[in-house]
């Protein structure tokens, strides 16, 4: 949860007055508010913390950080699920069906 | 050197490493702040790679680790009360509370889900107007606007089933803790980078005039932190003390303005307790007055909670720099991420589960134990 991801803006569109984009990190594809960072474009790349961009960040830069972050397996810490991860830490069985309904739900 | 294959450009990493093993001539004592950077330290063996002399003492920035347990069992507590849906970041299913986590309130029928953002937990909310919607609000200044921003939208849009659990820190305070604490052997500080991405660089020219100590801004990438550590022995060796930017392509100096300002509106600084350290004053932040609706603790009256750490935890003194997390007893005994006792074991930015991940005991016991302990 601490780090932030860099991710590129694929559509920006006002939702209740708020300004939101579509943003995809290496794959995954996240609603990011881009009240901190109005300016930011279609195309553009920034770090992501929680669903908000924060700062702007060159594509080169963000290319480089996304390789290494799913490298270290940081992409599946930050997106994947963490009902799975908890229950894998527990030693319980998880079978995805009812709980992962509502991780899913939770996370969309 | 046989981690130096692993960075994404193994030449510059030699180069950044012949440069400060040229220039140190003495031993020193740096503490890396963020969670984060102590992960990658610990993952690519990097304080293994720097000289003997080079010592990397891990700060206390991890929010996870940090938030108190009297927050956390509040947290429980509401989480556990029907008519409530408790919306958290997944780090925190785990975190031990007395007795129990957010992750058992589920198994016991608490309507416990995890959000990717706050933004999230409040879209639940206006899908559920019969319900009370909390979220748990933990981080540093990362993750403070954020929250700051959800909070002011659901006044904004009048949604009143939503309540932030807020226990928000801030660095520089903590920073200032570690200064005056009469054990410190801090010499200098890697500042969190993404905290300056926001706050940008200015709390800090006075806290390193002040305790005159080398702060320099600092990525937490493998090369990133190469280039921290060089800045700081550069300046240490000088004898300089000034505040560096080794992270310019995420941090302005200003930092960002529009979740700075969004700050000031939402929240107001307060005295905060850590856990395992105690109470930092003006190092957290409340909402403020206006917001006051939104304040969990204040719509659910959770008082008289009666908090219990395990005694054999540790982990105030690893938070603190003083413990190396293989010098606590309980270390990959009885405390383990499996079954863990405290906070550090938990969270993957924690120093205890970055030392079990990685097994670094088996990889130089002889060096960690050489490390002296303040
Ligand atoms: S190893 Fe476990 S018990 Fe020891 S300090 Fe770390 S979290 Fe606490």
């Amino acid at each position: 949860m601490c780090l932030a991801v860099p991710g590129r803006v694929l559509e920006i569109e006002e939702r209740d007055g708020t300004r939101m984009a579509t943003v995809d990190f290496g794959g995954v594809v996240k609603e990011v508010c881009l009240e901190y960072l109005p300016d930011l474009r279609v195309g553009e790349y920034a770090i992501v913390h929680v669903g908000f961009a924060l700062q702007r960040l060159d594509e080169q830069e963000a290319l480089r950080t996304l390789a290494l972050f799913a490298d270290l397996g940081m992409l599946q810490e930050e997106f994947g699920d963490p009902w799975e991860a908890a229950a894998n830490a527990n030693g319980y069985p998880w079978h995805g069906d009812a709980d992962g309904e509502l991780a899913r739900e939770a996370r969309q | 050197m046989k981690y130096l294959e692993e960075f994404q450009d193994p030449e510059l990493a030699r180069r950044l490493l012949d440069d400060i093993h040229a220039t140190v001539t003495r031993p020193w004592a740096l503490m890396e702040v963020c969670g984060g950077q102590t992960h990658t330290i610990i993952r690519h063996g990097i304080d293994q790679l720097l000289p003997e002399q080079v010592e990397l003492i891990h700060g206390p920035g991890c929010p996870v680790c940090v938030t108190p347990l009297e927050m956390i069992d509040k947290a429980l507590e509401i989480a556990s009360r029907p008519g409530v849906i408790f919306c958290s970041f997944g780090d925190m299913l785990r975190v031990p509370g007395t007795g129990r986590d957010l992750f058992t309130v589920r198994g016991e029928g608490g309507d416990v889900r995890v959000v990717y953002s706050p933004l999230d937990a409040l879209r639940i909310a206006q899908q559920h107007p019969d319900k009370e919607v909390v979220f748990f609000g933990i981080g540093f200044e990362t993750t403070a606007p954020p929250n700051a921003m959800t909070v002011y939208q659901a006044r904004k849009l009048g949604i009143r089933n939503f309540s932030l659990l807020v226990s928000h820190v801030r660095v520089p305070p903590a920073i200032e803790a570690v200064m005056r604490s009469p054990s410190c052997r801090v010499q200098a500080f890697l500042a969190a980078g993404h905290v300056c991405s926001v706050m940008g660089v200015g709390e800090y020219p006075e806290l390193a005039e002040r305790h005159r100590v080398p702060i320099v801004v600092t990525g937490f990438e493998p090369l990133d932190i190469l280039e921290g550590v060089r800045r700081t022995v550069r300046q240490l060796e000088r004898g300089e003390h000034t505040v560096e930017n080794a992270y310019a392509r995420a941090v302005r100096p200003e930092g960002n303005q529009a979740a700075r300002a969004m700050l000031a509106d939402v929240f107001e600084v307060t005295d905060r307790s850590w856990r395992g350290i105690g109470v930092i004053p003006e190092s957290g932040w409340r909402l403020s007055d206006r917001y006051r609706d939104y304040d969990a603790e204040h719509r659910f009256s959770v008082t008289g909670i009666k908090t219990l750490e395990p005694a054999a935890c540790r982990s105030g003194e690893v938070l603190q720099g003083l413990l190396k997390p293989h010098q606590c007893e309980a270390f990959g005994t009885t405390c383990t991420p499996r079954s863990p006792l405290g906070a550090t074991m938990v969270s993957s930015e924690g120093a205890c589960a970055a030392y079990y991940l990685y097994r670094r005991l088996d990889v130089a016991p002889a060096r960690l134990e050489a490390s002296p302990v303040g």
